[in-house]
């Protein structure tokens, strides 16, 4: 009886984004004219899962108070390196697919580094990477394009339709939080990341290897960044150096993280949390669609649900009885 | 430091040298370097004209910087710079074409809409206790929707009106650029406002520690929303100086000033953290990403190679003078 009650309140946050999700998706599909089919289920989780990476790997750096704004460079240097190096036979899109994952765990070991030892801030260390890797992009494609003979049919693979219409994308975002969330997450290592976040003085006296854990949360937000680029590559096809897009994702993975119930002060939260917080995100700015809302419109509903929703975090100064707790 | 052992003129010296801040030092020291650096690549980096030209492309800067410099004092962040300059220079420029009294109200109605915005933000920040980099961000979404739907998605066919286009490309005195007698108005004041007046020690405390500035007596909410709404309103004013100097607003035309202006202040060797920074700096660190930008450009580097090269100078430049403490004990 009082396991799952300590279970609820410890995973309040992820179940609010959770519902929030269900919420908007339903609004979203049973209003959608072709209503709930696969091929709009599987629209919807493409757009979705693109986020939800990049969400993830914001979370592991809020998570220890730290902020990533170079995620999104590091999402637009993995597409480009990706548009160039998932071609030809199966080996040597399989040499691809692990030369982009180094190169995104690679940008984010800099990040981690330059945090670490470097001793910077990480919000201005991650602005200065992140012109870097917008840089490298650059480099990479200067016009928007990819390899000749990329190979389609495996990025095919993992953005259609499984048997049954479970969309590919949706298994795949499953897969990648299995693999790095779960086993992250229940680590010692994993643990000290959340004791950091709390207090980084008290993680270090207590003896805790706060210098890995921090190390380990910018690789694997680079990492999963860089799986963001991929499955971007698998989508268009493509890969552009696009600054906009780079910003873009980067705004939006904070929006996402705090829709997900990640405190950016550090220390509390989850990446699942934060994957619906995404798909919640996403489902937003799809309702406009439709309800037939004119394009020119969109941007500003878009905005005033954002605001909306992180104001909800107001409620709880309904709970402070002394003014005093409002100045941490 | 006076005690009778020292001479009067030392005294001063020490006093003079120990307010002046290691970091700024190291920021002007880091122009010189870039200007060396610049010379001996062409002569013409150091003639007056080309510094003049800079010091002046460097005041729009400069006066968003001021805005963020105040904010990052507080131990709390603007991203809703971007679209408070589009907004300051899309309203300024329609309010110009509003009748004969259209150029008269412009600049006030394009600051006034920038206030508004920092008055959003400051709400947020301040009462609703919000993290200012989600508030702003929100704000700055939807103040983009605003613009959006005002002008239809399009740049505005709007043009500047003549005084925006005076303060923004004339000169009066001297051949001194106006924007940078502008910028020089705006510092004195920030400087001003900063270290003689209540509100700016309220503003360097909060940074330090609010809970403790809010036991002193002070409003740490009212302070925090007159400090947003500084930044509001500094970059809505650049915003009409940008769209005087292009003579027209355009969309996402705030977007280049942003990680320019956070990275220019902290370059100043301001704290991130907040409590921690002086105005000079903020000069220092505005006149460097300038340089910078500048001279990257100049050397018609392909703007792959620019990019990486600006990042690069910004982390070794951090990584010099900007390094945080090490946690031990």
């Amino acid at each position: 009886m009082r396991e799952w009650r300590f279970w609820l309140n410890e995973n309040r946050s992820t179940l609010i984004a959770f519902a929030i999700f269900i919420a908007m998706f339903t609004i979203y599909v049973t209003n959608h004219p072709a209503g709930f089919t696969a091929n709009v289920v599987n629209t919807a989780a493409n757009k979705g899962v693109l986020l939800a990476l990049v969400a993830m790997a914001q979370t592991m750096v809020v998570i220890t108070a730290g902020i990533d704004l170079s995620v999104g460079m590091v999402f637009v240097l993995c597409n480009c390196v990706a548009s160039q190096l998932v071609a030809g036979d199966a080996l040597h899109t399989a040499l691809g697919v692990l030369a982009v994952l180094l190169v995104g765990a690679a940008c984010g070991a800099v990040n981690g580094a330059l945090v670490i030892f470097g001793r910077l801030q990480p919000i201005v260390a991650t602005i200065a990477t992140g012109a870097i890797y917008f840089g490298i992009a650059l480099w990479i494609n200067p016009q928007p394009g990819g390899a000749d003979n990329f190979n389609s049919d495996f990025a095919d693979l993992f953005t259609g339709k499984l048997p049954g219409g479970i969309p590919a994308s949706l298994v795949t975002l499953a897969a990648v939080a299995l693999v790095v969330w779960v086993p992250f997450s229940r680590s010692a290592i994993g643990r000290t990341a959340y004791a950091v976040g709390s207090s980084e003085l008290s993680a270090y006296m207590s003896g805790a290897p706060v210098t890995a854990a921090k190390f380990l949360v910018y690789t694997l937000a680079g990492l999963l960044a860089g799986i963001g680029g991929l499955f971007l590559t698998f989508l268009t096809q493509s890969g552009e150096a696009s600054a906009a897009n780079g910003g873009t994702y980067t705004l939006y993975s904070i929006a996402a993280v705090v829709l997900g119930g990640v405190s950016l002060f550090g220390g509390s939260g989850s990446a699942i949390g934060a994957i619906f917080g995404a798909l919640a995100f996403r489902a937003i700015g799809d309702l406009l669609f439709v309800f037939d809302i004119e394009p020119l419109w969109q941007p500003l509903f878009q905005g005033l649900v954002l605001l909306a929703s992180v104001s909800i975090g107001a409620t709880r100064l309904i709970g402070v009885r002394n003014r005093l707790d409002l100045f941490g | 430091m006076t005690d009778s052992g020292i001479p009067m003129r030392e005294g001063m010296w020490a006093r003079t040298r120990a307010r002046i801040d290691p970091a700024t030092l190291a920021a002007f020291g880091c122009i010189l370097v870039l200007l060396f650096a610049g010379s001996l690549y062409s002569q013409s980096f150091l003639s007056p004209a080309y510094l003049l030209q800079q010091l002046k492309v460097a005041s729009f800067l400069g006066i968003i910087a001021t805005g963020m410099m105040i904010v990052i004092l507080l131990g709390q962040i603007d991203l809703s710079v971007p679209w408070a300059i589009a907004v300051g220079g899309m309203m300024s420029a329609s309010a110009s074409a509003w009748g004969p009294a259209g150029p008269w109200i412009a600049i006030p109605f394009g600051i006034a809409c920038g206030l508004a915005i920092g008055f959003v933000n400051g709400v947020g920040v301040a009462y609703l206790r919000i993290p200012s980099m989600i508030v702003t961000l929100a704000v700055n979404a939807v103040a983009q929707g605003l613009m959006v739907v005002h002008t239809g998605g399009f740049s505005p066919q709007d043009s500047a009106s003549p005084a925006m286009r005076f303060i923004a490309t004339g000169d009066v005195f001297f051949g001194l650029p106006n924007a940078l007698i502008v910028w020089a108005i705006i510092g004195i004041g920030a400087t001003l406002l900063l270290n003689r007046t209540t509100f700016g020690r309220a503003v360097y405390a909060i940074g330090n520690r609010e809970r403790a500035t809010y036991l002193s007596g002070v409003d740490p909410q009212r302070v925090t929303l007159i400090a947003f709404m500084i930044s509001g309103g500094l970059s809505a004013f650049a915003g009409v100086l940008l769209a005087g100097y292009a003579s027209k607003a355009a969309q996402a035309m705030g977007d280049p000033y942003l990680l320019p202006a956070i990275a220019a202040v902290v370059l100043g060797g301001a704290s991130i953290l907040g409590g921690r920074g002086n105005y000079l700096g903020t000069v220092a660190g505005v006149i460097l990403v300038t340089l910078l930008q500048s001279i990257l450009s100049v050397m018609q580097i392909p703007e792959a190679g620019r990019q990486i090269a600006y990042g690069l100078v910004i982390i070794v430049m951090l990584l010099f003078y900007g390094r945080g403490a090490a946690i031990r004990g």
